[in-house]
């Protein structure tokens, strides 16, 4: 969340889409309720499914699965075309005014520089024009036809209300009603929250679902101020912890990124990181990212990274390719892996097309499962009926199972969606054998690097030379993670200006801001620093007074970076410095420096007629509209299919390669066992229900109590088609497998008109599976397809195609 | 067994009089349909407090588990989908015993003590006392007791009587995560409609307001609903509950036999002051209150 869940209650409108906020997020939904409440905010919900946010909405649009880009874009068009944007906002904090290369275009559904043998693009046109001061070239009069505002102008001039309720199936009055309120946050005394979560991120152009978001909140002048943002609402507890500390196979921790594998020269790979501002005045604060990596460095390789040895840079892996799970799973499926480890992880049920999960577990020599509980993942090889129709005798794999302590049997800080990192205690000691993760580990850690002692082995140093300072090796404590997370000084830390030491070698840093290139310190996440220092742990503060009343609780917890609340919260106020809505103000500039209500997102002492973005952390100084060469598919997001689509065609463009995502990675094999709406003819999305939680719950008698049996939605329309009565039972196929479940025939999901045609949704929940006290059901994932965003690879989960026919069986 | 720190105001079949020392107020729970995102915790916090477990069951076409109230599911969310002018609403509502001021159940109940209501106005079942005769499902107005096929004894919600005692909030009010169950003094419960339903007149809803059915003298649970004028529209709550007239029956057979009983006490409590003063109770005296009673009952 670029906001956090309290401030949800300073929005005067909230737009639920890509999500379903009540129902996965019943807790944060408090907030909602919260600001409708307290500023009579309106709720606005788009979705296929007329959800549980639904029902307490004051607007519900509905929408087809996957096609949000359109219906983003016929905003963003609606309001540049009424004007309807905070123009002091755009024209100072964003790129509006920056000139674009000559030889970007699009044309017909592509992007300049397009290769289709490669399914990717050469982006080079997709650029800035430079002049020779070696700035960017600007329009502050934006008329030249080559800057950002013109040419997004044109590019969604495109996206007209009759095209999105061609596209999206959205009749055109609720289309327009929804665009009407969110126009109405175009004031800087109104602010727009949006609350989105899977059901952005899981398609194959999830990622530019989001920007098209963001884009529109910038033109409302949305970003950084009390009640807006864009805002993910994470799935898991500690998903936000997961990102941050770079638990993905391209990131360090603190959004640094491993070197690619051309990347074998440490300064050039600190050079690209590093840019310089694009703009004059401009602070592009990622040029402190050496300052980051070498403390990095240092408190995972101590003395072992030296200067000399360009702080261990040798012992990074240099990566070839992404290894997301897709392509772990691809690998794997051809046979490329010998063992694999899963820690706290269920992928059988929650990666997609389980057949071919299945396979490929069933090719590795061994597999190591770490769980509090018995997983699908875990019992793969084993036969229950339907549900896995495997023959055991045919799978060699050998399972090593081995118990590990849910939250609540341990002490630790989860990082929630509002980037909080919260100090938790454990609740009860683990049950039987169980272990906590750290220990698990640091026995696999600690056999490892004595088997390299004795044996050797390629390469060793990176393992021998791993710093493990803990006070029990097999053990090691989550404070003292933390602290070493949090970072500390190396050698006395004397200040640059008159040469005092601040901090003694040993003691804990107070933030990022004291981090050094000279090997001086070590941190372990360099956005976490502060968060345990010399002071205590900051994540156990428990004082939630709210001097402002505004829910900025400054002394609750702790969140990253340096207890900032609201992220840009610099653009809250104008150029000037003064409060852009002073109801609600977040900081302003007191003529000598920068304060507020929250911990300025900005230098503390730029006057503000030094013209200093409030966009700190891009090299321009202000938020891209245009997203250079940044994401695979294109500088503006551009609605294509989903992979499997129920209309056969792109009604944006006659293009046959600009059909899907153009830039989405599809592995060989995968591309065959894609369904056509000849066979399959319904779209088909998966999603969470309130009563569950992903795949954990079912194996607790009260949820299962709850919702107890697998059950697939559809609309009346759909079931008088098909002479399905609420309560039989179905069967739902895709190209690559069926489940069966319960049918509840629902008024809440509505066959939708789209390019002249008649779509039904299917709407299938995903909690059940065949371990646990639930009544056993199907994964559902054995119906969805193995294709993902082409940024993220994250699956395409929320849009695919089945079919479903009535069952003679009663469960 | 009944909680020493609620006094009892009504006992089912009984004629003892209520103890008029202390000054209880009258509390109510709010259910405020218009911000009740049909999440369960409500159900599952009752579950956990009330350690009851009802059978896994099955998905009968609907998204309401349990199905229906049972001696273990003590409430039960129900789903209500309407269409109105061509709007859809999904009307949501957390259903369970609404402890009434004029409670059927209690007085349709034949076995001494087996419902009780305190004057705070909770409205509790006493199993030890309960004969499994039913007669407290046809009393009551809005379909709530339930006796159980386990033990014979009737079951219902007991509006957590013993969090109330010791100052707690129910536990479905205390779980609810989005403020749509609150908790409190009555008089302050309706003021908070009263502000609830201004604002969702205010958004449309001309027809909002709140469910506090005098026919049953009012209830302790209430609900602020946005179409007051359709109740049955949220999954069967009834326009103007009220008494089923076999109760009334029941109660015009019994009634000589309780002015006996009344008049039995107050010429019992007339000696009693007379001769002893108000603070001191023989046990003669007591003894003889009590054959009184039973008689009377018989």
């Amino acid at each position: 969340m670029t906001n956090h869940w309290v401030d949800i209650g300073n929005a005067d409108v909230v737009l639920v889409m890509g999500g379903n906020a009540a129902e996965a997020h019943p807790v944060g939904f408090k907030w909602v309720i919260e600001a409708k409440q307290r500023n009579k905010a309106k709720l606005i919900v788009v979705d296929p499914r007329f959800t549980r946010s639904a029902s307490v909405a004051d607007i519900y649009a509905p929408i087809r699965t996957g096609t949000d880009i359109a219906f983003l874009g016929g905003v963003i068009n609606y309001l540049l075309d009424k004007d309807k944007i905070q123009h002091e906002y755009v024209k100072a904090y964003t790129d509006f005014s920056f000139l674009v290369d000559d030889g970007y275009d699009f044309e017909n559904g592509l992007f300049s520089g397009y290769d289709a043998e490669k399914r990717g693009y050469d982006k080079k046109t997709w650029n800035y024009v430079k002049g020779e001061d070696g700035y960017v070239k600007t329009d502050p009069t934006l008329q030249n036809p080559r800057c950002v505002y013109r040419l997004m102008k044109r590019h969604y001039s495109r996206y007209t209300p009759e095209m999105v309720e061609k596209i999206c199936g959205t009749p055109r009055e609720a289309f327009l009603k929804v665009c009407e309120t969110m126009a109405s946050t175009a004031t800087p005394d109104r602010a727009m929250t949006i609350l989105y979560a899977l059901g952005w991120t899981q398609h194959s152009q999830g990622s530019q679902i989001i920007r098209a978001g963001a884009m529109v909140q910038l033109l409302l002048g949305n970003i950084g101020i009390a009640g807006g943002g864009v805002n993910a609402l994470r799935g898991h507890s500690n998903i936000q912890g997961l990102t941050d500390l770079g638990l993905m196979s391209n990131l360090l921790p603190g959004y640094m990124t491993l070197p690619g594998d051309k990347e074998t020269d440490y300064a050039a790979y600190i050079a690209r990181r590093a840019p310089r501002p694009m703009r004059p005045n401009q602070l592009s604060y990622w040029q402190n990212y050496e300052k980051f990596h070498v403390s990095l460095m240092k408190a995972w390789f101590g003395d072992a990274a030296t200067k000399a040895n360009d702080w261990a840079f040798d012992y990074l892996p240099k990566l070839d390719t992404l290894h997301d799970v897709l392509r772990v799973f691809e690998d794997m499926y051809q046979g490329k892996m010998t063992g694999y480890f899963c820690q706290g992880f269920n992928p059988l049920a929650s990666f997609p097309n389980k057949a071919k999960l299945g396979a490929a577990l069933a090719k590795l020599k061994y597999l190591v499962v770490i769980d509090p509980l018995s997983t699908e993942t875990s019992e793969f090889w084993k036969n229950f009926g339907e549900f896995n129709d495997v023959d055991p005798a045919k799978i060699q794999t050998t399972v090593f199972r081995l118990p590990s302590t849910c939250f609540a049997e341990e002490d630790g800080s989860l990082v929630n969606s509002g980037r909080w990192l919260q100090w938790h205690w454990k609740g009860a000691e683990p049950p039987g054998e169980a272990r906590g993760d750290a220990a698990i580990m640091a026995g696999i850690f600690l056999r490892l690097r004595d088997k390299y002692r004795k044996e050797g082995g390629a390469f060793p140093d990176p393992i021998l030379n791993l710093t493990w300072p803990y006070r029990d090796p097999h053990d090691p404590a989550p404070d003292e993670v933390a602290r070493e997370y949090n970072g500390k000084a190396l050698a006395d830390l004397a200040d640059p200006k008159d040469g005092k030491i601040f901090r003694k070698a040993g003691e804990q840093l107070d933030s990022f801001a004291q981090l050094r290139a000279d090997g001086s310190t070590s941190c372990g996440c360099w956005i976490f620093s502060g968060a345990w220092t010399q002071a205590g742990n900051q994540m156990a503060r428990r004082d939630n007074s709210d001097p402002w009343g505004h829910g900025q609780t400054l002394n609750w917890a702790w969140a990253w970076p340096v207890n900032r609340r609201i992220l840009y919260n610099r653009a809250s106020a104008d150029p000037a410095g003064r409060p852009f809505n002073p109801e609600k103000k977040q900081i302003w500039w007191n003529g000598s420096a920068w304060t507020g209500t929250d911990v300025p997102d900005f230098a503390a002492g730029s006057d503000p007629a030094d013209g200093m973005g409030p966009f700190i952390m891009n090299p321009e100084g202000v938020a891209r509209f245009f997203a250079r060469e940044m994401m695979a598919e294109g500088p503006f997001p551009e609605h294509y299919e989903p992979f499997e689509t129920p209309i056969g065609v792109n009604p944006m463009n006659t293009n046959p390669r600009a059909l899907n995502n153009p830039a989405a990675r599809v592995f060989r094999g995968d591309m065959e066992v894609f369904g056509t709406a000849r066979d399959f003819p319904y779209a088909a999305t998966t999603y969470r229900l309130t009563e569950h939680f992903h795949y954990w719950t079912k194996h607790v008698r009260i949820n299962a109590i709850l919702q107890p049996e697998q059950f697939v939605e559809i609309g009346e329309d759909l079931a008088s088609e098909k002479g399905i009565a609420t309560g039989d039972r179905v069967k739902v196929r895709s190209n690559r497998g069926y489940i069966k479940a319960v049918a509840v025939v629902t008024k809440r999901i509505k066959a939708l008109t789209v390019n002249g045609q008649k779509v039904h949704h299917v709407g299938i929940p995903i909690h059940w599976g065949f371990t646990g006290v639930a009544r056993q059901g199907f994964l559902s994932n054995t119906l969805t397809p193995f294709v993902g965003d082409a940024n993220t690879q994250t699956p395409e989960f929320k849009s695919f195609l089945v079919n479903i026919e009535k069952l003679q069986e009663r469960s | 067994m009944t909680l020493q720190s609620l006094d009892i105001k009504r006992r089912s079949a009984t004629t003892t009089p209520s103890p008029q020392a202390r000054q209880t107020p009258e509390i109510a729970k709010l259910i405020d349909v218009s911000a009740c995102t049909g999440c369960k915790a409500c159900q599952s916090a009752c579950m956990e407090w009330n350690d009851l477990r009802p059978e896994i069951g099955h998905n009968a076409g609907r998204l309401d588990n349990p199905a229906d109230l049972s001696d273990a599911a003590w409430t039960v969310v129900r789903f209500t989908e309407t269409e109105r002018n061509g709007r859809l609403e999904w009307l949501i509502r957390k259903s369970g015993c609404m402890h009434c001021s004029d409670p059927g159940c209690l007085k349709s109940c034949p076995s001494p003590g087996a419902i009780v209501q305190y004057k705070n106005g909770i409205v509790d079942f006493q199993q030890e006392n309960c004969i499994g005769c039913g007669y407290c499902v046809t009393g009551c107005p809005f379909n709530v007791p339930r006796v159980s096929p386990r033990d014979d004894k009737a079951y219902k919600c007991t509006l957590c009587s013993d969090r109330v005692a010791v100052n707690l909030a129910p536990a479905c009010a205390k779980a609810c995560p989005t403020g749509a169950i609150r908790f409190g003094a009555k008089e302050d419960m309706k003021a908070h409609a009263e502000t609830r339903v201004a604002e969702l007149k205010e958004r449309g809803y001309s027809q909002a307001g709140l469910y506090d059915p005098p026919g049953v003298g009012g209830t302790h649970v209430m609900y602020v609903l946005h179409h007051a004028d359709q109740p049955e529209s949220y999954g069967g709550l009834p326009a103007n509950p009220s008494i089923s007239p076999l109760v009334e029956l029941w109660k015009g057979v019994a009634k000589p036999l309780a002015t006996l009983a009344l008049a039995g006490v107050a010429l019992g409590s007339l000696f009693h002051y007379v001769t002893k003063g108000p603070n001191e109770v023989s046990k003669e005296i007591e003894d003889e209150i009590e054959r009184e009673d039973r008689e009377a009952v018989k």
